[in-house]
C-alpha cells in the first residue's frame, strides 16, 4: 500500500518535460570547457545547440530564458553508475556473465534518476556490478526523466562490458577467499585470487578468439558465396566477439597498480583495448602504463581506507593521472555522490591544482571520450546536443546549486518548480493517508497464521 | 608489512620531513603576523596579530608584537580560524571499514556505558594525519557501529559506551582526550528497528539479528519491552547511587551503574541516535522522563519536534549532510535543506560527518546546507563553536579568545569552499605536521619516470 501510494505519488511529481523548442539562454556566464568561458548566450533549436556568443541571434518564437549572469555548463556525464536499474546489478552466479545485459533490466521509474538530473547530471554510463572478472553488458542512457527504457537509452552510444579485478570478483561466492576457499566452502566460485582473476579473463578471450576464428571463416565463405553451416551462437562470447572487433568498450573495475598493469598486458597479448579503467585508486602509481595503452581513468575523488584495496588511495589521483597525459574523469558509483559531481570535480583543483577548466571537463568532456560520445555531449558547441546545467554560483565551488537541468533542448529540471511540487506532493500525500485513516474501520490488525 | 597498508618507510620519511615545524618545544611563543581573524565569536577583524603562549590566544590585535624568541607565522593575505570540530566520527577506533580486525566498534552486549572508546583510540591512526589537514582539529569518536562485535552485535547494543570528544594529534589517547567521556550513546530503541545506526529493519535476516515480528501488535509489543528495559536499567542506576551515595554496607562495586551517574547527575549527556520524528519525540519522552541531558544524533528529519527540542534546549547533531531523501516521495534535497529546517526552528545543531572517510569533508558538508539556504555564519558555527558548546568545552575550544586552546587554522580564503588550501594547523599552540601518507605518495609517484 504504502508503496504503492509513494509511486502513485513520484508519477505525481514527474510532470512531463516541455518539448523541445527553441530556446536562448541569456545573460549567462558560459563554461563550454573546450572553448573557454564567456559572458553571453546560448541558443537552441531541435534539441541542438545552434549558437554560442556574446549575443546571439533570437529566433521568433523563442522561449527566453535569463541567467541574470549565473553559470552554464553542459550537463554533467557520469562514467560509472548503477541507477535505473531493476533489481540486483550482480549476476554473480559465474566467474564470466558477459550473457547478460543493463539494457534489458533499466527500471525508468527508478527516482534515483530524478536526483541525479536534479544534480545537474544529464548522462550516465550504467555498468552491470563488480562480482565477476568479465561482468554484464552496459548502456549509456540519458536522464530523460518521464521517458520510457528506450526512451533513456544514448542513442548511438557505444555499448560496454564491465570487467572486474581485485577484492570484488575474488569474494563472491568465496565469503571466506583465500585459504578458506580452497580447503572446502561448497559455494566457491572460481576465482578466489588476482591470480584467478587473470586466468579467467585469459581463458575467455582464449575462447572468444577461437569463437571468432570460426565466425571469421565462416562470414569468408559466406562472402565467396558458398553457404556454409554457420556455427552455433553463443550469447556469452558474442560480447568478447565485440570487444576483440572493438565494437563494444571494456569497462575495468580495479583498484590495484598489479592488477591493474595484469589486465593491461591481458588486454595486449589478445589485441584488443581497456576503454576505460574504472575507480582505479592506483593509477597513479602505473600512469605511465595507463597512458601507452591508451585507456582512460574514471575515479573518486576522495574515497579511502574503506577496503583494503583503498587503503593507497589518495585525493591527488585524479591530479596525478591528468598531470601525466591520461584522460580522466570523477565518476560517483552511487546515487547520492551522483548528485555532485561538480563537486568532486572541485576537488581535483584542492589536490593537486589541476585547472578550473580541467578540473570541470572531468565531468564534462573527459568522461564524454572515454565513453565515445563527445562529438554529441559534453561541451556547450554548435551542433552538440543542448545538455545544459546552470548553476546559481560557480559550479565548482561547495556553495552552488543547480537550477535548471537541459537534455536535448528540454527543461527536464526547475528547481523553483521542483520545490513548489514538492510541497504539493506532501500535501497530496497527507491528504490521502488522511483518506486512508477515514475509510478504514478501527480492528484488529491483521493476523498471519503462524507457522 | 605492506599487506596491512601501513607504509613504515613512508612514515619514517614524513616525520623526518616535516621536523623542521611540527613539534616546537611548547613554551616558545608564536605570532601569526597580520593575519585576517575570524574569531566566530565575533565580527572578521582585518590584518591583526595573533600571539599563542603555552599552548593558548594570549592576545589578537593589530599592535600584537612577538616576544623575544618567538616564532612568526606570516599570515598577510591569510585568514585564520578556529579549528573545526566533527561531532560524530569513529576516528581512532576504525581503520578500515571492511577488515574486522582494525575495527574497535560495536563491543558486545546490550547496556554497556562503561566501555570507554577513550582509551581504545589509536593516535597512530592513518585517519589523524589525514583529517588534521583540512583543519579539522577536534573530533567526538563514538563507540558504537558495526564494528568488532559483528554487525549482529553491534544492532543488539542501546548503551554503546562512553564517546570522547579528543583532539587530532598527539602522542597518546591520554594527550589527546579534550573530554574523556563526553557523552554516553544510546541506541533508542524504534518502532520496528532501532533509530539510528546499528538498526536494520529491513534486512535483519542478513544482519544476523532475530527474526523481524510478524505483526504490528507483536512489533508494538517488542519495541515497548526494550523500552521499558532501557528505563528499568536507568532506575537500577539511580538506586545504586542512592545507595553508594548512603555508603550501604555491602555494597558491591558495579561498573555499569557508576558509568552512568554522570548521566544522572547531569553532567554528562546521553548522545541518543534517532532518525524520524516519532523516535525523536520518543527520546525526548525518555529524558524527561529520566531527568537527563540528551544530544540527539542524525535525525533525518524534524516533522513537528522542532518547538520541542527549542523549549527543552535539546541540541541535535545534523548530517550526512549529502545524503539521499530517505523516501522515494520525499524532497530531493531533504538532506541539504534539514540543517535550515532547524535553523528556522531555533535547534540548536552541530554537524557530524558520521563516517571517518569524510571526516575531511566536515567543511564542505557545512557548505551544502549554505547552498541550500543556511545563513554561512550559521554553518560555520555548527563546526565550531556550537559543538563547542554542546559538548561542554566552549571554555577551552571552538573560537578564536584570548585565554582559549590555540587550535587554529590558517587558510587562503573561505574555510568551507573545497578549493581553499590549508597552510598552517595548529593543535594546542603546536605546528601539526601537514604531511600525511596521501601527500606522501603523491609526491613519490609524482616523480616517477
Amino acid at each position: 500500500m504504502r508503496k504503492l501510494l509513494s509511486i502513485a505519488l513520484a508519477a505525481l511529481a514527474a510532470l512531463v518535460p516541455m518539448a523541445a523548442q527553441t530556446i536562448v539562454i541569456e545573460n549567462a556566464t558560459i563554461m563550454t570547457v573546450t572553448k573557454g568561458t564567456l559572458k553571453g548566450a546560448v541558443a537552441m533549436k531541435d534539441g541542438k545547440i545552434t549558437e554560442v556568443g556574446e549575443k546571439v541571434m533570437v529566433p521568433q518564437g523563442a522561449t527566453i530564458i535569463d541567467a541574470g549572469g549565473e553559470y552554464l555548463i553542459p550537463g554533467i556525464i557520469d562514467c560509472h553508475s548503477h541507477i535505473a536499474v531493476d533489481g540486483g546489478v550482480n549476476e554473480g552466479s559465474v566467474s564470466v556473465s558477459s550473457m547478460v545485459d543493463i539494457k534489458d533490466v533499466i527500471n525508468p521509474e527508478d527516482i534515483s534518476i530524478y536526483r541525479a538530473l536534479a544534480g545537474g547530471v544529464t548522462t550516465a554510463n550504467i555498468l552491470h556490478g563488480s562480482a565477476n572478472a568479465i561482468g554484464g553488458k552496459t548502456i549509456v542512457l540519458k536522464m530523460r526523466w518521464g521517458k520510457d527504457a528506450q526512451g533513456l537509452i544514448f542513442e548511438g552510444a557505444l555499448p560496454g562490458i564491465k570487467f572486474a579485478l581485485g577484492e570484488n570478483p575474488k569474494r563472491a561466492g568465496n565469503p571466506q577467499g583465500g585459504r578458506g576457499a580452497a580447503a572446502a566452502a561448497v559455494s566457491a566460485r572460481y576465482p578466489a585470487t588476482r591470480m584467478g582473476v587473470e586466468d579467467v579473463i585469459r581463458e575467455a578471450f582464449n575462447q572468444a578468439k577461437a569463437y571468432k576464428a570460426e565466425w571469421d571463416a565462416y562470414d569468408a565463405k559466406v562472402a565467396h558465396g558458398e553457404h556454409p553451416i554457420p556455427p552455433r551462437k553463443d550469447l556469452k562470447l558474442e560480447a568478447l566477439k565485440e570487444v576483440l572487433e572493438g565494437k563494444r568498450y571494456v569497462h575495468a573495475h580495479c583498484y590495484r597498480s598489479d592488477e591493474i598493469l595484469m589486465l593491461l598486458r591481458v588486454a595486449d597479448d589478445y589485441g584488443f583495448k581497456i576503454r576505460t579503467l574504472q575507480h582505479v585508486l592506483e593509477g597513479y602509481k602505473v600512469a605511465p602504463e595507463i597512458l601507452a595503452h591508451g585507456a582512460g581513468a574514471s575515479t573518486f575523488s576522495d574515497w579511502w581506507a574503506y577496503k583494503i584495496e583503498a587503503i593507497d588511495a589518495i585525493p591527488y589521483n585524479a591530479a596525478l593521472m591528468q598531470k601525466k597525459g591520461i584522460v580522466v574523469s570523477m565518476n560517483s558509483d552511487d546515487a547520492e555522490l551522483m548528485r555532485h559531481l561538480n563537486t568532486e570535480a572541485g576537488k581535483a583543483m584542492k589536490y593537486g591544482g589541476v585547472s578550473e577548466n580541467d578540473a570541470l571537463a572531468m565531468v564534462t568532456i573527459n568522461p564524454a571520450k572515454q565513453l565515445g560520445i563527445d562529438n554529441r555531449v559534453g561541451s556547450i558547441e554548435v551542433g552538440k546536443d543542448a545538455d545544459l546545467v546552470l548553476y546559481d554560483k560557480h559550479p565548482l565551488s561547495d556553495y552552488a546549486k543547480v537550477e535548471k537541468v537541459l537534455i536535448d533542448g528540454t527543461v527536464y529540471f526547475d528547481r523553483d518548480k521542483a520545490v513548489s511540487e514538492a510541497k504539493a506532493t506532501a500535501a497530496e500525500k497527507q491528504k490521502l493517508l488522511d483518506k486512508i485513516k477515514q475509510s478504514q474501520p478501527r480492528q484488529q490488525p491483521a493476523r498471519r497464521p503462524n507457522g | 608489512m605492506k599487506r596491512n597498508g601501513f607504509d613504515f618507510g613512508g612514515l619514517v620519511a614524513g616525520l623526518w620531513l616535516s621536523g623542521a615545524l611540527a613539534w616546537a618545544a611548547a613554551d616558545v611563543p608564536v605570532l601569526i603576523r597580520g593575519v585576517d581573524v575570524y574569531p566566530v565569536t565575533g565580527p572578521a577583524m582585518k590584518s591583526v596579530s595573533v600571539l599563542i603562549e603555552n599552548g593558548k590566544i594570549a592576545d589578537i590585535g593589530a599592535k600584537v608584537a612577538a616576544p623575544k624568541g618567538a616564532r612568526i607565522i606570516e599570515g598577510k593575505g591569510l585568514r585564520v580560524y578556529p579549528g573545526m570540530i566533527d561531532s560524530d566520527t569513529q576516528l581512532g577506533l576504525e581503520e578500515i571499514e571492511a577488515i574486522r580486525e582494525s575495527v574497535d566498534t560495536g563491543e558486545l552486549g546490550e547496556f554497556m556505558p562503561q566501555l570507554r572508546a577513550l582509551a581504545a583510540v589509536n593516535p597512530g591512526s592513518e585517519n589523524f594525519p589525514v583529517v588534521r589537514v583540512n583543519g579539522v582539529t577536534a573530533a567526538m569518536t563514538f563507540p558504537n557501529g558495526a564494528g568488532g562485535g559483528g554487525r549482529g552485535a553491534a544492532a543488539r547494543q542501546v548503551i554503546s559506551g562512553q564517546a570522547a570528544l579528543i583532539h587530532t594529534d598527539g602522542w597518546t589517547w591520554e594527550q589527546m582526550a579534550v573530554l574523556p567521556s563526553a557523552a554516553i550513546a544510546v541506541q533508542f530503541p524504534a518502532l520496528g528497528g532501532r533509530g539510528g545506526r546499528g538498526g536494520n529493519p529491513d534486512f535483519p535476516a542478513l544482519f544476523g539479528e532475530e527474526a523481524a515480528p510478524t505483526t504490528y501488535t507483536q512489533t508494538l509489543r517488542n519495541y515497548q519491552q526494550e523500552v521499558s528495559k532501557l528505563s528499568d536499567f536507568f532506575d537500577e542506576a539511580r538506586r545504586y547511587q542512592k545507595a553508594k551515595a548512603a555508603n550501604e554496607p555491602g555494597l558491591a562495586r558495579n561498573l555499569k551503574y557508576e558509568a552512568l551517574i554522570p548521566v544522572l547527575d547531569r553532567k554528562t549527556p546521553l548522545a541518543i541516535a534517532v532518525s524520524t520524528p516519532k523516535t525523536i519525540h520518543d527520546a525526548i519522552q525518555f529524558a524527561d522522563k529520566q531527568n537527563v541531558k540528551v544530544v540527539l544524533l542524525q535525525p533525518r528529519e524534524l516533522g513537528n519536534e522542532g518547538g520541542e527540542l527549542k523549549a527543552k534546549n535539546i541540541p541535535v547533531i545534523l548530517g550526512k549532510v549529502l545524503a539521499l531523501p530517505h523516501g522515494e516521495d520525499d524532497a530531493y534535497d531533504q538532506a541539504f535543506t534539514l540543517p535550515l529546517e532547524c535553523y528556522k526552528a531555533g535547534v540548536k545543531f552541530a554537524f557530524g560527518t558520521f563516517d571517518n572517510q569524510f571526516v575531511r569533508n566536515l567543511p564542505y558538508q557545512a557548505a551544502t546546507a549554505v547552498a541550500f539556504g543556511l545563513p554561512q555564519e550559521e554553518a560555520l558555527k555548527a563546526i565550531t563553536i556550537y559543538p563547542a558548546e554542546i559538548w561542554g568545552v566552549s571554555d577551552q575550544i571552538g573560537s578564536i579568545e584570548k585565554g582559549k586552546l590555540a587550535d587554529l587554522v590558517v587558510t587562503t580564503g573561505d574555510i568551507l569552499e573545497i578549493q581553499t588550501q590549508v597552510k598552517h594547523v595548529l593543535i594546542k599552540g603546536q605546528d601539526v605536521d601537514l604531511t600525511n601518507k596521501q601527500t606522501r605518495l603523491y609526491e613519490k609517484y609524482l616523480a616517477r619516470p
